[in-house]
C-alpha cells in the first residue's frame, strides 16, 4: 500500500511539475524540485515519442515469443532473449559477407531481403531445436523446472555465442545514406532506419496475425492453447503445433534482431539480455498470452523509457535522467504487477484453468 | 493373440454383421492400478449402448481406451474389423470414432463456427463439410444465428448443441458421449436425451457413458454395467430395466 501510493504520487508530481515547467520554466513549482528546469521544445517531444516508437515495436515483437509460448505450455521461456541475439549476430556475420564484395553498397535492398530470411531461419531453428532438446522430455514436469532450464538454455547460447565470436562489441556495415537521412512525416523528424523499422514490424505483425487469425494452423494453435486433450480429440497434432508456436516466434524474434541490428549497428554476446527481459516486461505489460497485448505492451514500454525520464524524472530534479531508462521500465513491470497483474489486455485466469 | 470374433456375449449381436467398434479382453493400468480387467465390448452400426457403472467403475478409461488416450496393457482394441491399439488418435478420428467430452469442454475463446470448423480439422473435402455444416444448421437452428459468438458466452444448452455439431463435424460412424446430461439444467436433460435419440435414429451408432440409468436406459437398445473394472452385466436395455439387482444398485429403488 505505502509503495502503490508513493509510486502514484512520484508519477503525479513527475507529469504535474512537467506542465508547470513547459508553461514557464521559470515558475515556482516547476523550480521547487528542480532549478535548472527548461521547457523541452516540441521537436524534442516528437523526437522521444519516434524512438520510444521505434524501440517499442521491437520489445513488441520479441514479446510476441514470450506470449505465444507461455500461451501455449503455460510456462515463461527465459531463453527466447537469446533466440534475438543469434540473430542478431547472424546478420552481423550476413552482413559483412555482404560487404566485403561490395554488395551491401551496391544493392543494400538485395542484401537485406537474404539477411532478413537468413536471420529469421536461423532464429526459428534455434527455437525449434531448443524447444526439441530441452523443453519437449520435461513436457510433463512441474512448470517450475522447464522455467529454470529456459534459464541454462539462456546461458548455453550466451556462452557459446562468447566462445565463437569473444567478448568484444561488433558492429554492423555502415548502412547506405538514404537510411541515415532524415524525412519529415506530418511535422515528425523520423529517420530512414526508424520508418524501416516501423514498416518492417507492421508488416510481420499483419503475418503474425493473419496466421493465427484467419488459417488453420492458427485455429489449431489457438484450440492448443486452450485445451490441449480436446485439441488432440479433434485430430490435431499438438507436438506439431507446439514446435510450429516456438518457430513463429523465434521468426518474429529474427526479425527484431535484424531491426535491432540496423537501428543500434552494435552486438555483443550479452546483446539478448536487456531487451529480453524487457520484452518479458512488455509480453506482462499487455497480459501474458495476448498477442495484441504483446505489441501495445511492448509500445507502451518503450515509450514510457523514452519520454519518462525528461517527463517525470528531469523535472523531480533526479540526476543523469538519460541513464534511467532501464529503470523506468521495470519500475512500469513492478507497477503493472501491483495495480494490474493480469497486464493491459490479459484475462483473469484462476489456477484451473492453467494447464 | 486369437484374431477370430467371439461375439457370444452380446444378445443381440448375432444378426448384425460385423462390429464398429470393439474391445477384445482389454486391460488397463494406470501405474500399478489395475483399471479395466478384461473387458469385452462391441457396439454394431446404427445401435444405441449405454455404458452404466458407479464412480470409479472404468467408464471414462472405457471411453479414453476406445480413443487412443489410454493405451491397454493387454487386449485388443478393433475398428472397422482392424486392431488399432497402436493407431493415435488422429487415425481413429478420420476412421469414424469420435466423442463428445464431458463438461462440453468447447474451446470458449474460439468462435461458434471455429469450434465447428476444428471438429472437421482431419478433413479436406470442402464440399462435404460444407454439407455437414448445413446438416448441423438443421439440427440446431440456435447454433446458426450464433457462430459468430465466442462459444463461452453461450447458454448450457446451447454448448451441448455446439459440442455434439463439433463432434459431428468429423463425419463418425459412432459417437462417444461422456456424461451427456451432466451440468444441465434439469429441464434440458429430457431434451437432450430426446437429441441424442434422434441422431441415432439418423443412422448414427451412439456409446454413452451416464450417470442418469433410467433415462439413459429408456432410449438404448443395449446397456453394459460395469463394477471396478469389470463388466458385470450386458443385457438388452428393456432386460436391464426390469432386473431387480439392476435397480437395486443403479435405477434408486430400495
Amino acid at each position: 500500500m505505502v509503495i502503490k501510493t508513493l509510486l502514484v504520487s512520484l508519477v503525479v508530481i513527475g507529469v504535474v511539475a512537467f506542465i508547470a515547467q513547459q508553461i514557464d520554466p521559470s515558475n515556482a513549482f516547476a523550480q521547487w524540485r528542480n532549478p535548472g528546469a527548461r521547457a523541452l521544445t516540441a521537436d524534442q517531444f516528437k523526437g522521444l515519442v519516434i524512438s520510444g516508437l521505434s524501440q517499442g515495436v521491437l520489445y513488441g515483437l520479441i514479446a510476441l515469443g514470450y506470449s505465444m509460448v507461455y500461451g501455449v505450455l503455460g510456462f515463461i521461456n527465459f531463453a527466447h532473449g537469446e533466440v534475438f541475439m543469434v540473430s542478431v549476430y547472424t546478420g552481423y556475420i550476413a552482413s559483412h559477407k555482404f560487404a566485403a564484395n561490395g554488395m551491401w553498397e551496391s544493392n543494400f535492398l538485395l542484401c537485406l531481403v537474404i539477411v532478413l530470411v537468413l536471420a529469421t531461419t536461423v532464429a526459428t531453428a534455434t527455437a525449434i531445436l531448443m524447444e526439441r532438446i530441452a523443453y519437449r522430455p520435461l513436457r510433463n514436469s512441474p512448470r517450475l523446472i522447464p522455467l529454470i532450464t529456459s534459464i541454462g538454455v539462456s546461458f548455453f547460447l550466451q556462452n557459446a555465442v562468447l566462445g565463437f565470436f569473444g567478448p568484444s562489441t561488433r558492429s554492423y556495415p555502415q548502412l547506405p545514406e538514404w537510411l541515415s537521412k532524415q524525412y519529415s512525416i506530418i511535422t515528425f523528424e523520423i529517420s530512414g532506419t526508424k520508418l524501416m523499422v516501423l514498416a518492417v514490424t507492421m508488416v510481420s505483425m499483419a503475418g503474425l496475425w493473419y496466421l493465427v487469425e484467419r488459417t488453420k494452423t492458427g485455429k489449431a494453435m489457438r484450440a492448443v492453447a486452450e485445451d490441449k486433450e480436446i485439441a488432440s480429440l479433434m485430430g490435431i497434432n499438438v507436438n506439431r503445433i507446439i514446435v510450429t508456436t516456438f518457430g513463429v516466434g523465434g521468426a518474429m524474434a529474427g526479425v527484431a534482431g535484424i531491426m535491432f541490428g540496423l537501428l543500434f549497428r552494435a552486438v555483443h554476446p550479452m546483446t539478448g539480455f536487456l531487451p529480453g527481459i524487457k520484452a518479458f516486461t512488455a509480453a506482462v505489460v499487455g497480459g501474458i498470452g495476448n498477442l495484441g497485448g504483446a505489441m501495445t505492451g511492448g509500445i507502451a514500454l518503450g515509450s514510457a523509457e523514452s519520454i519518462a525520464p525528461m517527463m517525470i524524472l528531469e523535472p523531480l530534479g533526479v540526476p543523469g535522467v538519460t541513464q534511467l531508462k532501464d529503470a523506468v521500465a521495470f519500475t512500469v513491470l513492478v507497477m503493472v504487477l501491483l495495480f494490474k497483474p493480469s497486464g493491459l489486455f490479459g484475462e483473469q485466469l484462476s489456477s484451473e484453468d492453467r494447464p | 493373440m486369437s484374431t477370430e470374433t467371439d461375439t457370444s456375449a452380446s444378445p443381440s449381436s448375432s444378426d448384425k454383421g460385423q462390429a464398429l467398434l470393439e474391445f477384445r479382453k482389454v486391460n488397463t493400468h494406470y501405474g500399478a492400478v489395475h483399471i479395466l480387467k478384461d473387458v469385452d465390448l462391441e457396439i454394431y452400426p446404427g445401435e444405441l449402448v449405454c455404458l452404466l457403472g458407479g464412480n470409479a467403475s472404468g467408464k471414462t478409461t472405457t471411453l479414453k481406451a476406445l480413443l487412443g488416450m489410454v493405451k491397454p496393457t493387454s487386449g485388443e482394441v478393433v475398428l472397422n474389423g482392424e486392431v488399432v491399439n497402436n493407431q493415435p488418435i488422429s487415425y481413429r478420428v478420420s476412421n469414424g470414432v469420435t466423442m463428445v467430452p464431458e463438461n462440453r469442454r468447447l474451446f470458449k475463446r474460439l468462435s461458434v463456427l471455429e469450434n465447428l470448423m476444428l471438429g472437421a480439422y482431419l478433413r479436406n473435402d470442402k464440399a462435404g463439410i460444407k454439407e455437414d455444416l448445413e446438416y448441423i444448421y438443421d439440427l440446431f437452428p440456435r447454433v446458426k444465428e450464433r457462430l459468430t459468438q465466442k462459444s463461452g458466452t453461450l447458454s448450457g444448452g446451447e454448448q451441448q448443441m455446439v459440442a455434439i455439431g463439433r463432434a459431428l463435424m468429423s463425419r463418425p460412424k459412432v459417437l462417444l458421449m461422456d456424461e451427456p446430461s451432466m451440468g444441465l439444467a434439469p429441464a434440458l436433460v429430457q431434451q437432450n436425451f430426446e437429441l441424442i435419440e434422434k441422431i441415432n435414429n439418423e443412422g448414427m451408432a451412439i456409446f454413452m457413458v451416464e450417470q442418469n440409468a433410467n433415462m439413459a436406459l429408456s432410449i438404448a437398445d443395449r446397456g453394459w454395467v460395469l463394477q471396478t473394472g469389470m463388466v458385470v452385466l450386458n443385457d438388452s436395455a428393456e432386460a436391464l430395466l426390469a432386473n431387480p439387482e439392476m435397480r437395486a444398485a443403479y435405477l434408486g429403488e430400495a
